[in-house]
């Protein structure tokens, strides 16, 4: 905890300060052209339990910001209220300069929003549903014929594009769901998990299609429980968690507080391990055995390392069971920053975090899941 | 990189808006017809049905019978049944987030209510039109003037239009499609049934035929039926409404809206903005 502690304080994230921080700037002209989205001091309270408490971030225009959490940390709540579709319960926040509380209209005019669940219309085709939506928007006829052309070429669904969405893959629908949320080119796009339950081809494939939004200067806030994900695409990740914010920073800033990547190699036998030692300890700056797992551990310096470490074991007689690179995962960034994992959401009691954190439960987890 | 062209997003009004989704709710019956199966096939079914099997058992003393006497009666049980389609689709579309996306968009939020009303009285009027078709078949005729046989069709979908109230509550109230169904078959078809839209009932134990009489939809089928020439002489003893079912009419219609109506927003209201 004291390590995690020192981490927080390099990086200034602690979450309280940082939000008040925010606020002298709040209302400033600087704000709506610098910053495209705005939380400010939001909670959103359902009956007796906190789903959100007190978060606070900026985006800057044209960046994209990863809002990283387990499951039922508060993430949707968030982005709801940020979209319009839930009242806070305290703050508020601000997307391209309007007040959410002030101007919903205003606001819901500047961004779009893809929710959780794909929410195209199954019998509609896929031009049927950029049409509804986009002469919801009250765009004109010409325009929203182009720009679904457009879309469709650029989410490769030209060709299913008259066929009714109810046909589609799981991907398919993803991506139209994206481009129905395009139509009108909102300056700010808010995405819900949007590769959640998506073949990896896919999620790839989306990824590239987010990188060329953001190219073209729309400013994304995406949530995802993934780690690599928001490595992938962030530009600034905020971590919360029971509602709270307990971490933010670059993908970097993260990974090196949730620990370097690890090269770790696995012996076929354990009488083998204090050989591997000796032989791999020139090439490494630190090297930790565990012996139940036959595994020894030691900092990753790259591919390029990885290859050299493997090479001083041919010709060793020593048999390999495994070489590789471990990354840190989400798991590992919440172990550090939190002291409990990601996915155990009943930790309970003897959860050391738990102490500090008796404005939420794990009630908060339900609700979320089951919207 | 350029950035990107941004259209222009003009304010498209609550009419529009609500056109525009009900125009969606038409595709989806264009996509799915067996959806027009609760006012085609199923009010058709019924009026064969009853015509047919309980048509010579019923004694009703009208022009052209039982079968003229029926047709008011199936026509009041299927505009009833509006609600129906309203809860269905709604809950549906709140299930599936459609909802959620279209409050995300630059709208009048009761677009959404709106549109899915125009679609459901659309969806009624197909039904009344073919029961029509199917009552002028095997005998029903109507035989009073044109505004009166209008202001029959008028109070019918007025009927409708209250009954849509009623399936923005259930359909918001209700979890999902399946609970709607349960609810509404609990609910609907008693109400729709213990009343005089099947049966005369002054054969009714006086109990039943006091309940049956009071029931809004006996209010509403008497009124249709005189104002097509399709009624038979009250009987003695009927009760207070049966004597005044048009102003009777007009006033449930007018009370359910005004009961119905503001408790149906607040629950859609509270269930899409938690």
């Amino acid at each position: 905890m004291g390590e995690f502690g020192w981490h927080v304080a390099i990086l200034g994230v602690a979450p309280r300060k940082s939000g008040r921080a925010l606020s002298p700037v709040a209302t400033s002209v600087a704000v709506m052209t610098t910053h495209a989205i705005e939380a400010d001091h939001l909670v959103k309270h359902f009956g007796d339990t906190v789903a959100v408490d007190d978060v606070s971030f900026v985006v800057p225009q044209g960046t994209v910001l990863g809002l990283l959490g387990p499951n039922g940390a508060g993430k949707t709540t968030t982005v709801r209220m940020m979209t319009t579709l839930t009242q806070p319960s305290g703050g508020t926040a601000r997307v391209a300069g309007h007040d959410v509380l002030a101007d919903p209209a205003a606001v819901r005019r500047s961004m779009g929003l893809t929710g959780q669940a794909a929410t195209v219309d199954e019998l509609l085709t896929g031009r049927e549903n950029l049409r509804l939506v986009g002469q919801l928007y009250g765009l004109d006829r010409g325009y929203i014929r182009r720009a679904s052309d457009d879309l469709l070429e650029r989410f490769s669904l030209t060709d299913a594009g008259d066929r009714i969405a109810k046909t589609y893959s799981g991907g398919m629908r993803r991506r139209l769901d994206l481009a129905v949320s395009l139509i009108a080119t909102p300056p700010v796009l808010f995405l819900d998990e949007p590769t959640t339950g998506l073949d990896p081809r896919s999620r790839v494939e989306l990824w590239d299609v987010l990188r060329e939004l953001v190219a073209d200067g729309t400013t994304l806030l995406l949530t995802t429980q993934y780690l690599e994900e928001a490595d992938q695409l962030a530009d600034n990740i905020v971590v919360i968690d029971r509602g709270t914010v307990i971490a933010e920073g670059t993908p970097l800033e993260l990974k090196d507080q949730s620990g370097a990547a690890a090269l770790v190699v696995t012996v076929s036998r354990a009488e083998d391990l204090g050989p591997a030692e000796a032989l791999m300890r020139p090439y490494v700056r630190e090297v930790h055995v565990d012996a139940g797992a036959r595994q020894l551990t030691a900092p990753a310096e790259g591919l390029g390392h990885m290859t050299r470490v493997a090479g001083v074991f041919d010709d060793s007689g020593i048999v390999l069971d495994d070489i590789g690179l471990k990354r840190p995962s989400l798991d590992d960034v919440f172990l550090h920053l939190t002291g409990h994992r990601a996915e155990d959401r009943e930790a309970g009691p003897d959860d050391p975090s738990e102490t500090d954190e008796t404005s939420t439960d794990t009630s908060t987890d339900t609700r979320e899941t089951v919207r | 990189m350029t950035t990107l062209e941004r259209p222009e997003i003009r304010p498209t009004g609550l009419l529009g808006q609500s056109w525009s989704i009900a125009r969606r709710n038409f595709l989806h019956i264009r996509r799915m017809p067996e959806m027009l199966l609760d006012v085609t096939i199923q009010p058709v079914m019924f009026v064969l049905l009853f015509a047919f099997v309980f048509g010579s058992s019923i004694a009703v003393d009208t022009a052209a019978g039982y079968r003229a006497f029926l047709l008011a009666g199936i026509m009041a049980q299927t505009v009833a049944f509006a609600s129906f389609i309203v809860a269905v689709g709604l809950t549906a579309d709140l299930e599936k987030g459609i909802v959620d996306r279209m409050r995300s968009l630059p709208i009048n939020p009761s677009a959404v209510l709106v549109g899915r009303s125009i679609s459901s009285l659309a969806h009624s009027s197909i039904g009344l039109v073919v029961m029509s078709f199917t009552g002028l078949l095997i005998g029903w005729r109507i035989h009073t003037s044109v505004p009166e046989a209008a202001l029959g069709y008028l109070l019918l979908l007025g009927w409708g239009f209250a009954m849509i109230w009623v399936g923005i509550w259930v359909g918001s109230a209700m979890r999902s499609v399946e609970a709607v169904n349960g609810v509404m078959f609990a609910t609907m078809f008693p109400i729709t049934f213990l009343a005089n839209t099947f049966a005369p009932t002054d054969q009714m134990p006086t109990w039943l035929r006091f309940v049956a009489e009071w029931n809004p939809i006996s209010s509403l089928t008497q009124a249709v039926r005189v104002l097509w020439g399709n009624d038979q002489p009250l009987a003695p003893g009927a009760a207070f409404p049966m004597h005044h079912p048009i102003p009777f009419t007009i006033g449930w219609i007018v009370l359910i809206t005004a009961v119905v109506a503001p408790l149906a927003i607040r629950t859609f209201r509270r269930r899409t903005a938690a």
